[in-house]
């Protein structure tokens, strides 16, 4: 009896420290305090992203929250923004929606996760409201895609769009004897130069590139993706029969890739490249210092930069440079960029609906999407901003990157998509520190897309 | 289950005459009265603890999300996350990862420093008894989370270590990314060594002195001293303290994700991080929980195997 009770009271104890470790949502409670939007007291709950680098949308709602509580009477703009990076963003904000208590009302919501959101029940549809919304025909017809779920209808609205290049530092190509403005026209180019600059500057990362769990949606966005889709047509997801690509060629050799960057110690130290944070370093310190030739981000990099960005640099528009990242061998269209963005949504469980996408509407007014395009650097997704003269005098790069719009690629918009990605992190952190071989890896890969989807979506290639 | 346990040992308190006629009838309804005052608490380990365990150990048979069309809609999958766990080439390493950071953080490194420092702060004065015993409790005193700090701070590529070590002349590796299971190991070690140490001095006070002297008299060392006194007359205490720190240590997550976040690759991914890692970076709650099942399990095993040890009767 007394070893049963120990062994009922171990048990207990162990289950309760796996309960904390598989701590579930809970199932969801309907009850809420809010009562609609019927004049009584209302609070309208905001949720998105605030870190040391992103601050933008924060200011911009902090702005908006007392104007649109003296415009409506009796709501209160309850804004909570979330310091987390955007990985665990999104998993904080898929943990509220469990409860309508806790869901948000308005939410910031990366496009690649929008699809899977929406399958999960988490998204307005707000077709009825943009039908009464004279603003949106501002919108670029292709941004408003981004906001499209699988059945055709609008769940979000984007802030804005961006594109990914090659930011390189003029000082540091000019010390190697490599000529400015740089374009390279192939993967060997890019190799070619980083080379040089190893050889002729010690000390200095010659071209970093990200790879591994750490920089997360970051490995593959701005990295292993401008690698990939620079190898063939639809080398990742087969648009026309909806099926994922495996066993591709495009796919190893763009592991080779990042292989030869990190073996040949061409980009930072594996085990600093596995840092989540390894960009703070790259854009905080080494641009600035001249310690690194160059790396692949997004167009938004001026906004670390800029005056009161993280790490205000005024030497940047003389001292970097950008450039469109090569096809493999040069093919056409002879540059590969990759495009996301971010958007606002209305969460399904609200009960002022009226309310929150009206807080969506003044947020993304001309004025303050402006702002918001300068400011954050992105790549404006209305055709008033887009064509606004203080738009393109924010910083010297609007124009070189809003270009490659021309050849970028958006991700596969399908709920899969985010379980994929984790794959291909996980592929290149096993190839950057030497665990698998190139061959293994994509092995891995495909037998854990196969898993996800199922062996019927997926083709060979 | 607990419960009942508790409510069926005999209290030795109540022991007065029995009344006259008290039949099993009465026998019951005293029980009753006596099991009152453990509801509040049996409530509150069923709602909270039970009632997670439950929820886990369903979910690993269903495909629940975190987002995606399975958040909305669950279904039951069966034993699927099982088999899948199965054919996952992470799952062996994890596994034995798992074992090996129990068996050198806890059953090897906590324990046996832990009784070491307790026999040597014995046989040391006062003073530096008391220094020690300082010292080796801060540790165990910090949270979780700043100990976790402290030791990515001193094991990270430029910390202390590394310092120390350049100061010696030598340079020293980047310990999280060349060897992160010692690192997180010997953190564990140096985190939770105080708490074996506390046990251990307690159980120690309690051996007599007289049994120790007389087994000088009779020419025992040392050694053969702490191996037929001291072992045998604290063996409860070495029981008890395995199970405790074997099922802290099996649970060991906030350490090991600063430091090492389960990398590089899954070279430090014990069975909490996987989980973590499968339920709320790739949101897969139903590969999650079963994974947690399967922690639940070596614990369980690891309790049976300290409570027959334990049993009376075997010394």
């Amino acid at each position: 009896m007394r070893g049963n009770t120990k062994l009922a009271v171990s048990v207990l104890a162990v289950a309760v420290m796996v309960g904390m470790v598989g701590c579930s949502p809970s199932p969801s409670d309907s009850g809420t305090t809010n009562s609609p939007s019927d004049g009584g007291p209302t609070t309208l709950k905001i949720v998105y992203e605030k870190t040391d680098s992103f601050t933008a949308l924060d200011t911009l709602f902090t702005k908006i929250k007392p104007e649109f509580e003296k415009a409506h009477k009796g709501v209160t703009v309850d804004l909570q923004p979330i310091q987390a990076n955007d990985d665990d963003y999104s998993t904080k904000l898929a943990l509220s929606q469990q409860s309508a208590e806790t869901a948000p009302d308005v939410f910031y919501e990366d496009t690649f996760r929008l699809r899977s959101d929406v399958d999960a029940g988490y998204i307005l549809n707000l077709d009825s409201h943009l039908a009464t919304w004279d603003d949106w025909s501002n919108f670029i017809d292709g941004a408003k895609a981004a906001g499209k779920g699988d059945d055709g209808s609008i769940y979000a609205i984007p802030l804005g769009t961006d594109t990914r290049a090659i930011w390189y530092s003029k000082p540091v190509l000019t010390k190697a004897g490599i000529a400015v403005p740089w374009q390279p026209k192939t993967w060997d180019d890019v190799l070619e130069a980083a080379r040089t600059i190893q050889k002729a500057e010690p000390g200095v990362v010659p071209f970093n590139m990200y790879a591994g769990k750490g920089t997360g949606e970051g490995t593959v966005m701005q990295s292993f993706f401008e690698l990939l889709y620079g190898t063939g047509d639809s080398p990742l997801y087969n648009e026309s029969e909806k099926k994922w690509v495996v066993g591709s060629q495009g796919f190893k050799d763009s592991l080779t890739f990042l292989q030869t960057l990190y073996k040949e110690k061409l980009a930072v130290d594996p085990s600093e490249a596995l840092d989540p944070n390894v960009w703070k370093k790259i854009f905080g310190e080494l641009f600035p210092q001249g310690k690194i030739g160059g790396t692949v981000e997004g167009s938004y990099a001026p906004s670390f930069w800029l005056k009161g960005g993280s790490y205000a640099w005024p030497g940047y528009a003389d001292d970097m440079g950008v450039a469109a990242f090569p096809t493999q061998k040069g093919e056409a269209p002879g540059g590969v960029s990759m495009s996301g963005g971010w958007t606002l949504a209305v969460g399904a469980k609200t009960k002022s609906a009226d309310l929150a996408f009206e807080f969506i509407t003044v947020a993304l007014n001309k004025e303050n999407a402006l702002w918001y395009a300068i400011n954050n650097s992105q790549i404006a997704v209305r055709k008033d901003v887009a064509s606004d003269p203080s738009y393109l005098a924010a910083n010297p790069f609007v124009a070189d990157v809003t270009k490659l719009v021309d050849f970028t690629h958006y991700r596969p918009a399908t709920s899969d998509y985010p379980k994929i990605s984790a794959e291909i992190q996980a592929a290149t952190e096993a190839v950057i520190t030497g665990q698998q071989s190139v061959d293994e890896a994509a092995a891995a890969y495909d037998k854990a897309v196969e898993g996800i989807v199922g062996a019927d979506n997926v083709t060979k290639k | 289950m607990a419960a009942d346990a508790f409510a069926s040992t005999p209290s030795p308190m109540v022991r007065g005459p029995e009344p006259q006629g008290s039949g099993p009838r009465h026998h019951r309804s005293r029980t009753l009265v006596r099991i009152l005052p453990l509801a509040p608490a049996v409530v509150l380990l069923a709602i909270f603890l039970a009632g997670p365990v439950f929820w886990s150990f369903y979910g690993s048979f269903t495909n629940a999300a975190l987002t995606g069309f399975n958040a909305k809609n669950p279904t039951w999958v069966g034993l699927d996350n099982y088999l899948k766990l199965l054919a996952d080439p992470v799952f062996p390493l994890s596994l034995w990862l798992t074992v090996v950071f129990v068996v050198s953080s806890a059953i090897i490194g906590q324990n046996l420093l832990g009784l070491g420092i307790a026999l040597l702060m014995g046989q040391a004065n006062r003073v530096v008894a008391s220094v020690v015993g300082t010292v080796v409790v801060a540790a165990w005193v910090l949270p979780e989370i700043v100990a976790a700090f402290v030791a990515y701070a001193y094991f990270s590529k430029d910390g202390t270590l590394n310092q120390v070590l350049a100061g010696l002349g030598m340079t020293g590796p980047n310990w999280l990314y060349s060897f992160p299971m010692l690192a997180v190991v010997l953190a564990n070690v140096w985190r939770g060594t105080a708490f074996s140490m506390m046990v251990y001095r307690a159980a120690l006070n309690d051996v007599p002195v007289e049994i120790t002297e007389a087994a000088m008299i009779d020419g025992a060392g040392g050694v053969k001293r702490l191996r037929f006194i001291t072992v045998p007359m604290i063996r409860t205490s070495i029981t008890t303290n395995l199970m405790l720190i074997t099922l802290q240590t099996l649970s060991v997550f906030t350490l090991i994700w600063v430091m090492t976040a389960g990398g590089p690759g899954n070279n430090s991914t014990v069975l909490p991080v996987m989980a973590y890692q499968e339920a709320f970076k790739f949101g897969d709650i139903g590969y999650g929980t079963a994974i947690a099942t399967v922690m639940l399990i070596i614990g369980a095993i690891f309790s049976v195997v300290y409570i027959r040890a334990l049993r009376p009767g075997r010394s």
